[in-house]
């Protein structure tokens, strides 16, 4: 990304009509299309995304974000986005900070992102505000830490957890949490 | 009939004899789903209230382990996405990787890199109608199907040495070129597996057991699916013809002349029907690119990529500094980031690479159609009878590598 060339297409253009003191960046690097949003209107120019007729970006074909460790804020969650209808794509980045890592859910807007949230929730520990059911998605409610973090070693061992290491109020959690999931009949 | 208040003296009768919902799961371990997933079920008599899908059974941190790793030391890991065709995981990360480069692979290369993903997606393909037709208790298909597939891994295997695992494809370029008489013994393999899968095909279309399974189960409208994120297979059996290969077209999809199969009603019917249709044009992909085959390189000629010739690196200087910085350190892609979509077997298959200019990927992450079909199942069944998860989970085709990565 070291020239940074003018960049002329109609869907930047759109956008930044629409939200110009939100759109704080954009760059076309390789093709694709790439615009940073500020992470307060990240729901609003979503569905301004989605809605528009000229963009029509009807599909959220990913959402994940990026550890970058060391630099101010720390995380970039990202979207990539597609039109169906229209053909085009689109990469929407927002920067998350490390002492509040939450951002409003896009899950109103596309539903598909449900599991998504979740597994950025699993993986990042990035809370999504506003999302119906945000519980880890891969990993045990147990686990300590959020593995995709860059401070996150790769060989650390996770304590095996049992009953006898669980104080009264974490079983009955626990227990409440197995009902709630399993069934009696378990 | 149940007591609703013991302070009042009547007991109120009803027509109905209704309980709470009964809570039972399905899985992790199923003899009637062909992938670890749990599934908590509330059950309304034989009516489905609600699912709750649980998956990462299969989790083992594989973008962890990517960026650990130099850029070429993640394509074994790719193998492991979907087992079920692991070439065109090995395509699409590789052609992420060149469009991070600002690379592209000779002609040649090109070819042969369409014909290893088409002959992953027939394995897919086969594996999927013979695995869901064992699940709906057909066995003879399953047999069938596997037999068909081995023909397939065959090719594999004449391709790379490997028959599953086959890390084949290398970042510019391939690991090698075409074995000699590989043309011959494609053609002959996919007679093979056509004629068994002709039987399949027989054996199952017009079956009234399996239509009535498959026929009106499962279905869900086309804007929801696109909520979802849905593709591959079951977008298309609902009538949009949403197909990587042809919407942003990659290698040499371009230059050959297939057809996208699109369903009407979206059922399982339908999304079986779209599979079998496409085993017919993947096989017509493979003969036209065979036909077509052009002559020259596979790989890029670019010593920051490819490994020069063992003669060279053996007798000059400058092959061999060029070899030993690419054993020593890796290829260095520039900073910055790509995201590259190839039509996976079960739908779109990305691949979001993020580098900030060293020898080890920042981020290496894979945008998985299994993930997104999987999640839009729970729409598919609610409401519908207990016995239909069977059906519509074979047709969703989840697979746990890819979807729990």
């Amino acid at each position: 990304m070291s020239t940074p060339e003018p960049i002329d297409h109609p869907v930047l253009t759109r956008l930044r009509e629409r939200f110009a003191d939100d759109v704080r960046s954009v760059h076309a690097w390789r093709g694709d299309l790439t615009a940073e949003v500020t992470a307060a209107r990240i729901v609003d120019v979503c569905r301004f995304l989605r809605d528009d007729a000229e963009l029509a970006f009807d599909f959220l074909s990913d959402l994940t974000a990026v550890d970058y460790l060391g630099s101010t804020p720390r995380f970039e969650v990202v979207y990539h986005l597609k039109s169906l209808t229209r053909g085009h794509r689109l990469r929407i980045k927002t920067r998350v900070s490390e002492d509040a890592p939450h951002l409003p859910s896009v899950v109103p807007v596309w539903r598909g992102a449900d599991w998504l949230e979740r597994e950025t929730w699993d993986l990042y520990g990035i809370r999504f505000d506003g999302h119906p059911d945000l519980r880890r998605i891969y990993l045990y409610e147990e686990f300590e830490g959020h593995p995709l973090r860059k401070d996150y070693p790769k060989e650390r061992r996770q304590p095996l957890v049992t009953r006898a290491d669980l104080d009264e109020p974490q079983v009955q959690r626990q227990e409440e949490r197995d009902r709630a999931r399993y069934g009696r009949w378990h | 009939m149940r007591d609703t208040d013991a302070g009042t003296k009547g007991f109120e009768v009803s027509d109905e004899l209704h309980g709470e919902p009964l809570e039972i799961q399905m899985g992790p371990s199923h003899p009637a789903t062909h992938g670890t997933v749990r599934i908590t079920l509330k059950l309304d008599g034989e009516r489905i209230v609600d699912a709750d899908i649980q998956v990462g059974y299969l989790h083992r941190g594989y973008e962890k382990e990517c960026e650990s790793g130099e850029w070429s030391q993640a394509i074994p890991y790719t193998d492991r996405l979907n087992y079920a065709s692991p070439m065109i995981n090995n395509v699409g990360y590789c052609l992420a990787a060149e469009k991070l480069l600002g690379v592209t692979v000779p002609p040649r290369g090109q070819y042969i890199r369409t014909i290893a993903s088409e002959i992953s997606r027939l394995s897919d393909h086969f594996t999927c109608i013979g695995a869901s037709a064992m699940e709906l208790a057909a066995m003879t298909p399953f047999l069938y199907g596997v037999q068909a597939r081995e023909h397939m891994w065959d090719l594999h295997e004449a391709l790379c040495g490997a028959r599953v695992t086959t890390n084949y494809v290398r970042i510019g370029g391939l690991q090698s070129d075409l074995p000699p008489g590989f043309a011959d013994l494609c053609r002959e393999k996919l007679r093979l597996a056509l004629a068994i899968f002709a039987d399949v095909d027989r054996l199952l279309t017009q079956n009234p057991i399996f239509r009535e399974r498959m026929e009106g189960t499962g279905r869900l409208p086309a804007p929801d699916l696109i909520a979802y994120g849905v593709t591959g297979p079951l977008l298309r059996a609902a009538g949009v013809g949403y197909d990587v290969r042809k919407a942003e077209p990659y290698l040499v999809y371009d230059q050959i002349d297939f057809d996208v199969p699109v369903g009407t009603s979206g059922d399982n019917y339908d999304r079986y029907l779209v599979r079998v249709e496409e085993v017919r044009q993947s096989a017509r992909i493979i003969e036209q690119c065979l036909a077509n085959l052009p002559d020259g390189p596979v790989d890029v000629d670019d010593p920051r990529l490819r490994w020069p010739a063992k003669g060279k690196v053996f007798n000059r200087m400058e092959e061999l500094i060029d070899q030993f910085k690419l054993v020593t350190e890796g290829m260095r892609p520039p900073a910055g980031e790509v995201y590259q979509a190839v039509e996976g077997a079960n739908g779109e298959l990305g691949f979001y690479l993020v580098s900030n200019g060293t020898g080890k990927p920042w981020k290496c992450r894979c945008r998985a159609p299994s993930f997104s079909n999987t999640h839009a199942m729970r729409d598919m069944v609610r409401g519908a009878l207990l016995a239909d998860i069977v059906p519509t989970f074979d047709m969703i085709n989840m697979i746990g590598g890819e979807c729990d990565r």
